[in-house]
């Protein structure tokens, strides 16, 4: 990348990130609700799936950061298709910019975006009773392979927000993909219970592989395995869906 | 570089959508520092041919150069030289006035500095300090398009698209445009205007090309296509009202074409100033009482009406 491209991806990604001083509904989006869910898994189901709150905290929280994670990819989706709505993408085209510094822009603030809600539920699951259970370098690794696949993940989005016509319509598909993905896993409960279609979906699916690679480098247990087989996931989305999205973001603007 | 004595060159542009034809073949010059209104009713293909110029799309025929520069292969080029305010080219409604103007600065590759500058004598200029610190999505009409022209102008750009600058404004935010944007032009700057106001493109303009249906079917300047349609009206109102038609049987007889007459105006086509010479004459002999009677040239509306056989 040249030095311009730099400048403009990093200009694109602090106007987004400003938005949020001005819309704290954004703020709550990524804030209120991933802690909502925490607060819900933990004490509502916590006693009844692991016999106390806390004990089903420690295997929970790392799944509540996988789904907070892959709900969030879709920001960015959105994001695009509404600059694309409301005509600020025309404006930013219009200038000599480089060409996908607004793609690029974007997806630099919501690694930053998933970064801190990230960093909020540690912490807040910290006040609650979660300990990490390994050692400082395995919680960065954690961090690092979480906002990998994230950026992996997040091509899917930008690829729908190009072939819809608004925004709404990206948040819908990312519900129900999304949603079937992180139940449908290891993320709050164990696939051994399910019958056993449920459990060769549930063992195959990414978002467990991202759960078991999350709770071994957070409290301790297997960890090279899911490592390897998330970096997997990480590169093959990658590697289909960014040339996908790059063509079809030539096409639309 | 090509030749610079055209700020806008364009050629049989072609550009259609599946079955529809956008733009059938458009030519068109822009001069530097003229204005240039692009005018046309909705769906005429004005917003499809400033996109290809501003880069935003590409022609599927033909060729357009913005200042000797290839709108195609040059388009880095064209965009260094253009400024887009459009109904669809717009600012970001979640920044303030500000942020939007220091975001392009900084795009543009100004310092911070310069960038802050520049958006503070910019939106002194387009009175828009006190609600510098708002969100844009919270400003009126008027404001926006007065914050979405500062945006284009940051750049310093030397050729101004405006599309439909005035489209939803109220009459006093439409007259603030059009002060700011015969000052761009006492400053030099070249303006490709689409409208789809006549009165915009009588104001504004130097030259009118007339669309529709993606060609141009006429060229000239407001005068010129007033002129072009030849005939003038005559409205004559009697002294009494009893008298309307008596009035109207006389100007039957030196009108060219079929006389309107409607409450107490008697309204008519003639060929040119002399019928009325003779009108005056008849409806003295006649000893008819008029109390007001004028000889006016067509409005841009009734050209475009001839022009397009449908209104604007």
């Amino acid at each position: 990348m040249s030095t311009m491209a730099f400048r403009n991806t990093g200009t694109l990604a602090w106007r987004t990130l400003v938005q949020i001083k001005h819309n704290p509904f954004e703020l709550m989006d990524f804030s209120i609700q991933p802690v909502m869910f925490l607060l819900l898994f933990t004490y509502v189901f916590g006693g009844q799936l692991a016999g106390s709150p806390k004990e089903y905290l420690a295997f929970a929280l790392p799944g509540i950061i996988v789904q907070n994670l892959l709900f969030a990819t879709m920001n960015t989706g959105v994001g695009l298709n509404t600059d694309i709505n409301k005509g600020v993408f025309d404006r930013l085209r219009s200038l000599p910019i480089a060409r996908f510094s607004p793609l690029a822009g974007r997806i630099v603030a919501d690694v930053i975006k998933q970064a801190w809600a990230l960093l909020l539920l540690l912490a807040v699951g910290a006040l609650l009773g979660f300990r990490i259970g390994t050692g400082p370098l395995e919680a960065l690794g954690a961090f690092a392979l979480l906002l990998t696949f994230a950026v992996a993940a997040s091509w899917i989005s930008v690829l729908v927000a190009m072939l819809v016509d608004e925004p709404d319509k990206v948040q819908i598909f990312g519900f129900v993909l999304i949603f079937p993905l992180t139940f449908a896993s290891s993320a709050f409960v164990r696939p051994s219970t399910m019958p056993g279609w449920l459990r060769a979906f549930a063992e195959a699916n990414p978002t467990s592989v991202l759960a078991d690679a999350t709770r071994g480098l957070l409290t301790g247990g297997p960890v090279a395995g899911p490592v390897i087989h998330s970096l997997i996931w990480a590169v093959a989305l990658t590697a289909v869906f960014a040339p996908l999205s790059v063509r079809a973001f030539r096409r639309r603007v | 570089m090509g030749d610079d004595t055209n700020a806008v060159h364009v050629e049989g542009l072609v550009k259609r959508y599946g079955d529809t034809t956008a733009l059938a073949g458009v030519d068109l010059t822009v001069r530097p520092g003229t204005v240039l209104g692009l005018l046309g009713p909705n769906g005429a293909g004005k917003t499809t041919a400033v996109r290809i110029l501003a880069t935003l799309i590409q022609p599927d025929a033909g060729h357009a150069t913005v200042g000797g520069f290839d709108v195609v292969r040059q388009a880095h080029e064209v965009r260094r030289l253009i400024g887009l305010t459009g109904q669809y080219a717009s600012v970001d409604e979640q920044l303030t006035g500000t942020e939007n103007l220091l975001m392009i600065g900084r795009l543009l590759g100004l310092s911070r500095r310069a960038a802050r500058d520049r958006a503070r004598s910019l939106l002194a200029r387009f009175d828009l300090v006190d609600a510098a610190g708002r969100a844009a999505g919270k400003y009126s009409g008027g404001m926006r398009r007065r914050l979405d022209l500062a945006a284009s102008l940051v750049g310093e750009p030397r050729l101004l698209y405006l599309d439909e600058p005035t489209t939803g404004l109220d009459p006093r935010s439409r007259n603030e445009v059009w002060d700011i944007v015969r000052g761009l032009v006492a400053d030099g700057v070249t303006v490709l205007l689409t409208t789809q106001y006549l009165d915009e493109a009588d104001q504004l303009a130097d030259e009118i090309v007339v669309i529709d249906h993606g060609r141009v079917i006429a060229t000239g300047t407001a005068e010129q296509l007033k002129a072009r349609t030849g005939a003038q009206t005559v409205s004559v109102r009697p002294g009494s009202s009893d008298d309307l038609e008596k009035v109207a049987a006389e100007v039957r007889r030196v009108a060219s074409g079929p006389v309107d007459v409607g409450g107490d105006l008697v309204v008519a086509p003639v060929a040119g100033p002399a019928a009325l010479t003779a009108l005056v004459r008849r409806l003295d002999d006649a000893g008819l009482v008029v109390a007001e009677l004028s000889l006016r040239r067509p409005s841009l509306d009734e050209v475009f009406l001839s022009l397009t056989g449908g209104p604007a």
